[in-house]
């Protein structure tokens, strides 16, 4: 009896932590750079998400990506692949992880982890040029806004 | 089958285009009349990096910015430089000298910019703002310019003008070497949250746009450039502040010895490119 009482406590416990946004620190990726679980415990607003996609201070996506659906914004890149039907072919747990650090699964390249705040070299204060303290340092985008993005990356099918 | 094979003629179709708006374009580049050296052989030491062709930034710009350079007379950077050449003959400082007291004609500097940066006799990397600056402070008893400043840039753009057409040719052995390999380091670290470094953008992705900006090579053989967006001319630290500030980093002050050390190695990726200064950038 006691102890199904500790367990009940523990898993409680273990429940509450992963309904909290997970920090940046703690994000699980799988050996392919995929994650699992929802970073902020709630689903994504594919509408957001494509708001976040276009602006230059959040994702600016769109800077390197081109994406026909995202049209309305001017000035799509081609430094990365174009993500038309990205939804498609990538699960929605390989597109967590690759806006969360794109690192895990490609290694080396160019595109920014926006889920990270350890281990750069001279961070500075968003765009000012000063130095920002690590410890101050905010992930590019918040755990709900990574899910915002993922949830408008998988409306991206094959037409 | 066959609609397979349809879509991906379809597809290539479509990326095409897109293909042929990245690259650098093939016209000429001729400043009153003279042809300058804007495509090129990589000098030796860039073998590793995969590009065999040094490109000037010219070639990346739209029409009517590349026109503005193909005439002095058209090029707005010029005021500038022949502010500079009034200042040139101006006395100031307690010394009661001018450039040209000491100098005599400005043409006498043809070809340094050629060879900027360089080692001095105390075995220190200097740019053209320390010299320049030094001979005011040390020589005219006057006050030095601000590095970025109208006067400094205009003097630097004066002197850079007397080598147009001549190619770069700074050296990077001997006692520039340490300095060289600084500059080097640094231009391959990923600096900022982006952790963008200066190789990701203007190595791996010139010709490429990155949102409305079409990456070029990041050369300096224009510097100081003249930015219609501005409506000034742009120094090459200020440049290089800008690019790392914009990888969310803390980026490193104008005359520092980390930009002195940079500019050498940025600089001698563009050995063989003429000197174009004053270039015009939108
Ligand atoms: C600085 C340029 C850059 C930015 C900004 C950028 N990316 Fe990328 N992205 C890339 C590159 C380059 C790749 C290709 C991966 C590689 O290096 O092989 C890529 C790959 C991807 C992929 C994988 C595509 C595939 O075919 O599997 C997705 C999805 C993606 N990016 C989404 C995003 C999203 C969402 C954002 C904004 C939050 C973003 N990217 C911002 C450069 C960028
Ligand atoms: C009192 C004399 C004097 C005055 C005034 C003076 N200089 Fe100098 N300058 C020198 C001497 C001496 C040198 C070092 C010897 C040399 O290299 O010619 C020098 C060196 C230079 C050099 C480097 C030449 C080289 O080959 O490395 C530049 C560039 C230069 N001066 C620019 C200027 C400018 C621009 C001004 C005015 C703002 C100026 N100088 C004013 C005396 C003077
Ligand atoms: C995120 C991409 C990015 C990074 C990283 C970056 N730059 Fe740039 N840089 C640009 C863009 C965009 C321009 C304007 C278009 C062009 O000329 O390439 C530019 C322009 C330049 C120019 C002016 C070229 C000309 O002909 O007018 C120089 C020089 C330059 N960069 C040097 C550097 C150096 C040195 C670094 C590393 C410290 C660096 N850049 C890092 C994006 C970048």
């Amino acid at each position: 009896m006691k102890l199904t009482g500790i367990s009940a406590a523990v898993v409680l416990c273990a429940t509450a932590a992963i309904a909290n946004p997970i920090a940046p620190g703690e994000v699980q990726y799988d050996e392919y750079g995929a994650v699992a679980a929802s970073l902020s415990g709630s689903e994504g607003d594919a509408a957001n998400g494509a708001k976040i996609m276009v602006n230059r201070g959040k994702g600016n996506c769109v800077a390197c990506h081109a994406v026909t659906a995202l049209n309305e914004a001017p000035f799509h890149g081609e430094v990365g692949p174009s993500l038309d039907g990205v939804g498609s072919y990538r699960s929605e747990e390989e597109l967590r992880g690759i806006v969360a650090n794109a690192k895990k699964m490609f290694e080396g390249t160019v595109m920014p982890a926006f889920y990270k705040t350890s281990g750069s070299i001279r961070p500075g204060d968003g765009y000012t040029g000063k130095a920002a303290e690590e410890e101050d340092l905010m992930p590019i985008l918040s755990a709900q806004e990574i899910e915002d993005v993922v949830a408008f990356l998988l409306t991206l099918q094959d037409s | 089958m066959k609609f397979k094979a349809m879509t991906a003629v379809v597809a290539l179709a479509i990326s095409a285009p897109l293909v042929f708006a990245g690259g650098a374009d093939d016209d000429t580049l001729a400043i009153d009349g003279e042809e300058m050296i804007s495509k090129t052989a990589a000098p030796a030491h860039m073998e590793e990096t995969g590009i065999d062709t040094i490109i000037s930034g010219w070639h990346f710009r739209e029409d009517d910015t590349q026109s503005m350079q193909t005439d002095s007379f058209d090029n707005p950077g010029m005021i500038f430089v022949d502010q500079a050449m009034d200042m040139w003959s101006t006395v100031e400082g307690e010394a009661g000298e001018s450039c040209a007291s000491c100098h005599g004609d400005v043409s006498t500097f043809e070809g340094l910019t050629t060879k900027m940066p360089k080692v001095n006799e105390d075995g220190e990397l200097v740019v053209m703002e320390d010299i320049i600056n030094n001979c005011r402070t040390e020589r005219m008893q006057a006050d030095a310019w601000k590095w970025s400043g109208n006067d400094m840039q205009s003097m630097v753009a004066l002197i850079g003008n007397q080598s147009l057409g001549m190619p770069m040719d700074v050296a990077i052995d001997g006692p520039a070497a340490e300095y060289w390999k600084q500059g080097k380091e640094m231009y391959y670290t990923r600096y900022g949250q982006l952790e963008l470094s200066c190789a990701n953008c203007h190595e791996q992705n010139y010709g490429n746009y990155i949102r409305a900006d079409h990456l070029s090579q990041g050369q300096i053989n224009g510097f100081p450039t003249y930015r219609l967006k501005q409506a000034k001319l742009i120094s090459k630290h200020n440049r290089f502040r800008g690019c790392i500030r914009d990888t969310r980093a803390e980026t490193f002050a104008e005359g520092s010895d980390e930009f002195r050390a940079l500019e050498l190695y940025v600089a001698s990726r563009g050995n063989g490119l003429s000197v174009e200064t004053p270039a015009v950038r939108q």
